[in-house]
């Protein structure tokens, strides 16, 4: 039994580091829960004496958090939606048809992953100004709608498909768009919930990009309205953790919910470089 | 023939897409970064004038964009290792087979990688709150006197790593996690015949084993780290005494703020750089270690 004293040193240490990690959102709960005032005390008190649900009532009543909500909803699924099909049509392509330049094209794809996309972000501001986008769902979505990342990571899943089982739907007289709709789009279905839902999560939480073109306070997504709202607000730190509960509790439950898929994403973009 | 012309109908949009809203943009900021692009030019392209290199040289005298570039640095420098070490013990802890519940304590460490930026640090300014904080008074119970964490400009950028580390150490712990895993087990035992002790299997077996991967998830957190932007904006605005103006954050400035899109154009562009830079030298530091 001489193992049992690094078992302890072991499980204690992953005992501390999972209170350390999960105490600030779990805080962030808590204090969200008590009234005006009741966290600015010291010292710091851990559950609310008496819980309320005043300050979700405020975000929602008085500060347009529905309205919020609703924004950040339609830009995530809407943005997910588009790139979940260009991306899977592209991904298939490179990895199962036959064009001319296909390994050069994606080659320029592979060596674009190095250009950080804040480079693109001011000609892109002058683009989507001159396309009449600004402060508009479609302008937000623009640079989510087709990615490098995306069209690798449909890649390298869909090579493992199968060709004969494409040649013997294409001697049985099915077009390209049929057998990509009936054959293939079933086959990538586990990959497809791994980019939708890496892609709904970076939109959702995606602050510069829709902070610098939605100029219409109407428009605004949680993360944007959130950081205006805590400038405002400096002092009110129960409102605020209210407000980023309703932020950061939808997309923690989808990846609770899909965590499988989200990790399959993760190590299979690790593999990229 | 025609399955060349279909293969082009599925290629086609997603390629289009990524050329008018990645490509064009990305020789658009080169360009814009050569002219005087402002407020009217926005509005009447007829207001643009070529400048040649002056925006590049003005940056170049402008205290302010080193100091945007200093703090950058300090805060790679400071928030790189400090995360690969929380990621790299967390992956050891997890993947230690001493440990219970291991696939609970995975999902709790991963937690802050999925959580909105913007919305933790609003959570993060609040616990470095000086008088409510929950850190003060955590430190506090150890003798440690209150820390004006947000507004000391020594101690702003090591809060906003002290965040950033928490947010970010889960996301490479899955990557290692994956590379600890493929370390045969039989090395491990034959270490263990061998009567090694438990640092030496970790600097002669687990280190070798995971080093390709170990480059990797640095050079990752070094580029996305490069990229600081939303924690100051939310945490400090900047301050205090400009102590966390990110590069990103003085582009942003330069850009929405003042509406020097050409100035801030040529901000976006030295970064880039800059990354690249470090990252070639990252990438050929590993070869030579590799080939050792």
């Amino acid at each position: 039994m001489k193992r049992k004293g690094p078992a302890i040193i072991v499980n204690l240490l992953l005992i501390v580091g999972a209170v350390l990690t999960a105490f600030p959102l779990l805080w962030m709960l808590s204090v969200s829960f008590m009234p005006t005032g009741a966290a600015s005390t010291y010292p710091p008190p851990l559950l609310p004496a008496e819980p309320t649900l005043e300050n979700y009532r405020q975000l929602f009543a008085n500060h347009n958090a529905g309205r919020y909500m609703l924004n950040s909803a339609i830009v995530a699924s809407l943005g997910t939606l588009i790139a979940l099909v260009l991306n899977t049509m592209a991904g298939y392509a490179f990895a199962k048809l036959r064009f001319k330049g296909r390994e050069r094209i994606f080659q320029i794809l592979l060596g674009a992953l190095v250009i950080p996309a804040q480079v693109t972000m001011i000609p892109l501001f002058a683009l989507v100004k001159e396309m009449g986008l600004i402060s508009t769902y479609g302008g937000v979505i623009v640079p989510v709608m087709a990615s490098v990342f995306g069209i690798f990571l449909i890649r390298q899943y869909a090579l493992s498909l199968p060709d004969e089982l494409l040649e013997a739907a294409r001697i049985d007289g099915a077009s390209e768009a049929k057998i990509f709709w009936s054959l293939v789009v079933p086959l990538l279905q586990p990959i497809l919930v791994t980019l939708a839902i890496l892609t709904f999560l970076a939109t959702w939480n995606d602050f510069m990009w829709p902070l610098i073109v939605l100029t219409d306070q109407k428009l605004h997504t949680l993360p944007v309205a959130l950081a205006g709202l805590s400038r405002e607000h400096v002092q009110d730190n129960e409102l605020m953790m209210a407000g980023a509960v309703i932020t950061v509790v939808p997309v923690l439950v989808l990846f609770l919910a899909l965590q499988r898929y989200y990790i399959a994403g993760i190590l299979a973009g690790s593999v990229k470089g | 023939m025609k399955r060349s012309m279909a293969a082009w109908w599925f290629v086609g949009p997603a390629l289009m897409v990524m050329g008018v809203f990645f490509f064009v943009p990305v020789l658009g900021a080169l360009l814009m970064s050569l002219t005087d692009f402002d407020l009217y030019a926005l509005s009447d392209w007829r207001n643009l004038r070529f400048i040649g290199f002056h925006n590049y040289v003005t940056l170049l005298q402008d205290p302010l964009f080193w100091k945007s570039l200093w703090n950058t640095l300090y805060f790679v420098v400071l928030g790189v290792p400090l995360s690969i070490g929380a990621s790299l013990g967390a992956a050891l802890l997890v993947n230690s087979k001493l440990g219970r519940f291991r696939s609970f304590f995975r999902t709790v460490y991963f937690a802050p990688v999925v959580t909105t930026l913007v919305a933790v640090a609003v959570v993060w300014r609040y616990i470095f709150h000086t008088r409510y904080g929950f850190l003060n008074y955590g430190l506090s119970s150890v003798g440690i006197d209150p820390i004006d964490w947000m507004g000391d400009p020594q101690w702003a950028m090591p809060a906003i790593v002290v965040m950033a580390v928490w947010k970010n150490f889960g996301y490479n712990m899955i990557i290692l996690l994956a590379a600890l895993q493929n370390i045969p087990e039989d090395l491990y035992e034959a270490a263990r015949i061998d009567g090694a002790s438990g640092w030496q299997v970790f600097r002669h077996i687990t280190i070798p084993g995971i080093a390709p991967v170990l480059l990797l998830v640095s050079i990752l957190t070094m580029t996305g780290y490069f990229q600081l932007f939303a924690e100051p904006y939310v945490m400090t605005e900047g301050g205090p005494l400009q102590s966390t103006l990110s590069v990103l954050y003085f582009m942003y400035e330069e850009g929405f703020k003042w509406w020097s899109l050409g100035r801030a154009s040529a901000v976006a562009f030295l970064l880039f750089v800059l990354m690249f830079l470090v990252t070639a030298f990252q990438l050929r530091l590993g070869r030579q270690r590799g080939e050792r």
